[in-house]
């Protein structure tokens, strides 16, 4: 057995040993450093972006589209996962239509949002909520389908027998579980659909990276990239400590 | 006496894929205020399914269930089910109050009752637990508080202590019995287990036979709490054993040890 202080510390020797080989490749000349920056250069980089204003603006107009894509994606998902896992009628309704959109990526919905939208933060959200849309959808229908048909005829059994009542005393909750697991893949999976989209020039972190890339500007492709990993590390960890609450009755 | 619970020529078919079952048939029963009745029957005969006929998640597909006719607050009936059927994303006085926040109670009201159906069962510090971190005998108590909380005009019991051990179950058993005398309160119970239903009831009606029918009905004398060896219960208990032996099915019952 390990000591317990060893093993906390070994992820921070693994992350010491990274970056440590990931300096040495482009110093001792075993890459060309315009096309690795060595990381000793990144603060460097990111002072630069963040003095001339560039990184808070693509970060805001990042946000932006993740934020509002995120928000419409799980409504719209969590609402039609509801109707369709609810009512037979409206399964059988979207059956083929789900069948039919759901293997296109996301990314193909690229021409449309830019032909729809123009160039515009709406085209980016628009991307970014189509991909939450399907994940927080199908974790949704899933929940909702798998609810106890025990816990349905305890609310009957309490006089709640409307759609509305089941749903507010006893779906909705017992599928809660099911359905915070895909907003949490939709929280990471939003992420891609962000740059994506903006890879096509809408503002934001994504079409800053494109445009650092064709300057072979390495350094500042890094300085987003880190961004972008630190961004949704904090969203992560802020939705899993929400989870946590919101789940606190199990055991 | 009005009857709080009439039950008239009662049949139910279920039909799936085309199959037809025919489960129970024929059936009368009365249940009078303040009776404590049990229903004994083999499993599989329809115990359940009569159980959620009386409390309206099945409608019956021939003859009729008439109920009395709720106070506002009340409830006609109130089911307790084998499994506690806890929601477990609340806390245990929320449960309790499930049934409350459908009888347009204000919210005072609703946690005042539900506090009195908690202590009643003797629970009154748990309020705050999760179900989760309930014992299978507490989680059954709090089901029963969850029932009484609606002062149903009769209690619906569908084996409630039969996935509990031996000792909570006659713990159980001897305080219902004392609620159930304490309060007035008319109960249905339905069990497979011969000694619990002469021991709690003052009827006990036999259910046996393909479709179920009842075959028989035994009164129990004496009042609550009851000696559980008492020779005159012990002969009530032959006496239904004999009656499900006449409809074949005894092999199927739990006999007690
Ligand atoms: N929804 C249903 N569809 C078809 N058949 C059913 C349905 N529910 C119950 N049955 C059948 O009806 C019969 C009676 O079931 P029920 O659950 O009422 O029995 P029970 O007396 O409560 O038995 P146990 O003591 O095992 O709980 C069984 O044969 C069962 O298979
Ligand atoms: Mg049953």
């Amino acid at each position: 057995m390990r000591s317990r202080p060893a093993a906390a510390l070994l992820p921070l020797v693994g992350l010491a040993a990274f970056f440590a080989l990931w300096e040495a490749f482009p110093r001792l000349d075993l890459v060309n450093p315009a096309f690795l920056p060595p990381p000793s250069v990144i603060p460097e980089a990111f002072l630069r972006e963040l003095r001339s204003g560039q990184w808070l603006m693509a970060i805001g107009g990042s946000l932006g589209h993740y934020l509002g894509g995120l928000a419409l994606g799980i409504v719209l998902g969590i609402a039609v996962g509801t109707l369709t896992g609810m009512s037979r009628t409206a399964e059988g309704l979207t059956a083929w239509i789900v069948r039919v959109l759901r293997p296109v990526p996301g990314l193909a919905w690229v021409p449309f949002a830019i032909i729809w939208f123009g160039v515009s933060p709406e085209a980016a959200l628009f991307i970014v909520a189509v991909g939450v849309f399907w994940i927080v959808y199908f974790a949704s229908h899933g929940a909702i389908r798998g609810v106890d048909r025990d816990l349905i005829e305890l609310a009957a059994a309490f006089g709640f027998r409307s759609a509305p009542e089941r749903l507010l005393t006893v779906v909705w909750p017992a599928a809660t579980p099911g359905i915070l697991v895909g907003v949490r893949t939709a929280i990471g999976q939003a992420w891609m659909a962000v740059v994506a989209a903006e890879i096509f020039g809408v503002a934001g972190l994504g079409q800053r990276m494109m445009q650092a890339s064709t300057l072979l500007a390495t350094d500042i492709v890094v300085v987003y990239m880190l961004t972008m990993a630190l961004l949704y590390g904090v969203f992560d960890a802020a939705f899993t400590a929400l989870q946590g609450w919101m789940l606190r009755w199990r055991a | 006496m009005a009857g709080l619970i009439a039950i008239r020529d009662l049949a139910l078919t279920f039909t799936r894929d085309g199959a037809r079952t025919t489960v129970l048939s024929g059936l009368d029963l009365d249940i009078e205020p303040g009776e404590f009745l049990a229903i004994v029957g083999a499993s599989g005969v329809g115990k359940s399914t009569l159980l959620r006929v009386v409390a309206g998640l099945v409608p019956p597909s021939a003859g009729t269930v008439r109920l009395s006719d709720p106070e506002p607050g009340r409830r006609a009936v109130s089911l307790v089910f084998q499994d506690s059927r806890l929601l477990p994303w609340r806390r245990v006085l929320d449960n309790v109050a499930f049934g409350l926040e459908k009888l347009r109670l204000p919210r005072a009201e609703r946690r005042r009752r539900a506090q009195g159906a908690l202590a009643r069962v003797g629970l009154a510090d748990l309020a705050g637990r999760w179900p989760f971190q309930l014992s299978g005998g507490q989680r059954q108590r709090v089901a029963l508080a969850r029932a009484l909380a609606v002062e149903p005009h009769v209690l619906l019991m569908d084996e409630p202590f039969s996935a509990l051990d031996a000792l909570t179950r006659e713990s159980l058993q001897d305080e219902l019995a004392r609620l159930c005398r304490a309060y007035r309160q008319t109960v249905l119970f339905v069990t497979h287990d011969i000694e619990e239903a002469v021991t709690l009831a003052d009827r006990v009606v036999v259910l046996a036979g393909r479709p179920g029918r009842i075959v028989a009905a035994h009164r129990v004398a004496g009042g609550q709490p009851r000696d559980r060896s008492a020779p005159e219960l012990k002969a009530v208990a032959q006496a239904i054993r004999e009656d499900l032996a006449g409809a074949g099915v005894s092999q199927n019952l739990q006999t007690a040890d």
